[in-house]
């Protein structure tokens, strides 16, 4: 009897509004900390762009600046998470995953304490800012990192599920959050669990596994394929460590080939954890839409997703070439 | 209130059981430090015997008072405390830095050992020792953090992030020693990167901060006392010490911070801190 087809995850329905999910984090947190009197919210100098300046306002017991020192903020964080508090602790991406890695690793990971860094103004969407603010290794300094959990949230609705999970899943957690406006693509009643992912449409000819801003450029680079007769599934792989490996095995088995898309190196990135996945489980062809080995430059988010071949044109163009590639 | 007699004498006497035991577990493991825990045993055995009271009867309360290793090379002489207090079984002492053993060859976080923090990369700890003095006191608990530091670990840029976010916030409960032995890896820590006064760059951070002989337990008492009766500032105390105190051979040398002592060594050692038996 053939398995029946798994269902797909509720799509946001009529004209999809722009929130940042670093927005979209603030107003959770605010939320969390309005209930959970355990939650201790940390930030260095950036509470107003991280968007924790809305918990720090509601509670001023419970929020401190660490200035600028990062290194400082994640072992204050472990620390606090010593006394039994669960620790939010927000910079942005390449200053909380950069220059704290080593906190992270050694008075985080390695005891297995209850620090979550949410980290924003992840990846190119940084846009003008340029190279040196384009966090775009996060994801694998965080993934390779034992006991943590990484969470890529793909929009608003997303990033505040992925907070309130984060706050329930013992242990260290990453999430990594974009400065730009971008799409609402998951529907309310979308339900994020950490270790799965979600297929948000169905297809048979090549899939298309993205997370972050780039799962929106994956549902475009979806319809562009499908007036041309092709038929690519979409998944969000929100959850990269742990990684839905079932889902990858599945989407390999179905699809014949599966094209990954990140705004990140795909160096120890998606497309190295799909990749993995993919020769564990059912070796298929794989390509990886990302930076590949290069830094950004100064641009507008969506020029900058342009030219790196990660809006969905460009995706689609991609997932047609890797077609050809399949057994 | 000066430390008695009968106090000063029970702290001298665990000091010196520390000893032979550091010597003997770096003797056992082949490796490891044995310099800086025995300069630090006087100080140590102070802080935990007259003021962390740490047994196996309050390991398990919440409120009880909190120690972060932040020389955690030196955690032969931190075990060595915590098998005196009881809590680290003796036997398990000569398995240190073995496979399988939970004594790491640098602390890592062991609730039912009393280890409250992991170290072992310098720099790290007074951050932790913060945020744990910041949690206790959002959890409205009169525990006191104590952190072991050392003039290299003074050499790392956190250090002082951690001690102008601890000033910042006005961390009172929290107090740090730093083992001041002038000795690190490469040498002479004044001709490898001088940190210069710490008591006046602790001071300069806001804190309050006295220089103390690290081997003189009655002047250490009294400075964990004053920190006790600070109300705003945390508190520093440099500990001037000699590495490798106790055994002639070691004293003073670079080369003794993390070199095991063969047969013959050990034999000499343990000759030598027995007499000097209190
Ligand atoms: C971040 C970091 N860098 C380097 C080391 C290697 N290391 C271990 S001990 C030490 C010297 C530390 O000096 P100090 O604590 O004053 O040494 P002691 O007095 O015990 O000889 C170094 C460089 C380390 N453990 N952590």
């Amino acid at each position: 009897m053939p398995l029946a087809a798994p269902s797909t995850a509720p799509l946001h329905v009529g004209e999809p509004s722009k929130i940042a999910t670093r927005q979209a984090y603030g107003e959770a947190l605010l939320e969390l900390g309005n209930t959970q009197d355990d939650v201790v919210v940390l930030d260095a100098d950036l509470s107003g762009s991280t968007k924790t300046k809305a918990f720090g306002k509601a509670h001023p017991d419970r929020f401190f600046n660490l200035g600028v020192a990062e290194a400082n903020m994640i072992g204050t964080a472990a620390g606090l998470a010593c006394m039994g508090k669960v620790v939010f602790a927000s910079s942005f991406a390449m200053f909380a995953t950069g220059k704290a890695w080593e906190q992270i690793r050694q008075s985080v990971c390695v005891p297995d304490l209850n620090v979550k860094v949410c980290a924003t103004h992840a990846g190119l969407t940084v846009g003008e800012d340029g190279k040196s603010h384009q966090m775009l290794e996060d994801i694998t300094l965080m993934r390779v990192l034992p006991n943590m959990k990484v969470i890529v949230p793909a929009d608003a609705v997303e990033a505040a599920q992925a907070i309130r999970v984060a706050y329930e899943t013992p242990g260290p957690v990453y999430v990594r959050l974009s400065r730009a406006s971008t799409p609402v693509v998951m529907g309310e009643d979308y339900k994020f669990e950490l270790g799965k992912g979600a297929i948000l449409r169905q297809g048979t000819d090549v899939c298309i596994a993205a997370c972050g801003v780039e799962v929106a450029e994956a549902l475009i680079a979806a319809d562009l394929l499908a007036a041309e007769g092709i038929q690519a599934q979409v998944l969000n792989l929100a959850s990269i460590d742990p990684l839905d490996e079932a889902l990858v095995a599945q989407a390999a088995e179905t699809c014949g080939a599966i094209l990954t898309a990140e705004e990140h190196q795909t160096r120890g990135g998606l497309g190295d954890a799909v990749g993995q996945a993919v020769l564990r489980h059912k070796p298929v062809p794989v390509d990886m839409a990302g930076m590949d080995g290069q830094f950004g430059q100064s641009g507008t988010a969506e020029q900058l997703i342009a030219h790196y071949g990660l809006d969905g044109a460009s995706l689609a163009k991609r997932a047609k070439a890797l077609i050809s590639r399949k057994a | 209130m000066v430390l008695n007699r009968e106090r000063a004498d029970a702290i001298r006497a665990t000091a010196h059981q520390v000893r032979e035991d550091v010597v003997r577990m770096v003797h056992a493991a082949k490796c490891g430090h044995p310099g800086g825990p025995l300069g630090m045993a006087d100080f140590m055995a102070t802080l935990f015997i007259e003021h962390m009271q740490l047994t196996p009867e309050n390991l398990h309360t919440p409120e009880r008072d909190r120690f972060v290793l932040g020389n955690g090379h030196t955690c032969a002489g931190y075990y060595a405390l915590l098998a005196a207090q009881g809590i680290i079984p003796r036997e398990e002492l000569m398995n240190f830095r073995k496979m399988g053993s939970p004594l790491q060859g640098h602390p890592h976080r062991n609730a039912t050992l009393g280890i409250d923090f992991s170290t072992g990369s310098l720099g790290n700890s007074l951050s932790g020792a913060s945020g744990m003095a910041l949690g206790a006191r959002l959890n409205g608990w009169d525990t006191r953090v104590y952190s072991a530091s050392s003039d290299g670990e003074s050499q790392e840029g956190q250090i002082w992030e951690a001690a102008t976010s601890a000033a910042h916030y006005g961390l009172s409960n929290l107090t740090v020693i730093v083992d001041f032995n002038n000795i690190q890896i490469d040498g002479e820590m004044r001709q490898v990167m001088n940190v210069r006064d710490l008591r006046e760059k602790y001071e300069a951070f806001g804190w309050h901060a006295v220089d103390v002989d690290g081997h003189d337990v009655v002047a250490v008492d009294a400075a964990l006392c004053a920190a006790k009766d600070e109300t705003e500032r945390p508190s520093a105390i440099i500990a001037h010490t000699h590495l490798g105190k106790g055994v002639s051979f070691m004293e003073d040398q670079p080369g003794w911070h993390g070199v095991a002592p063969n047969d013959e060594e050990l034999e000499q050692a343990l000759a030598e801190l027995e007499a000097l038996q209190p």
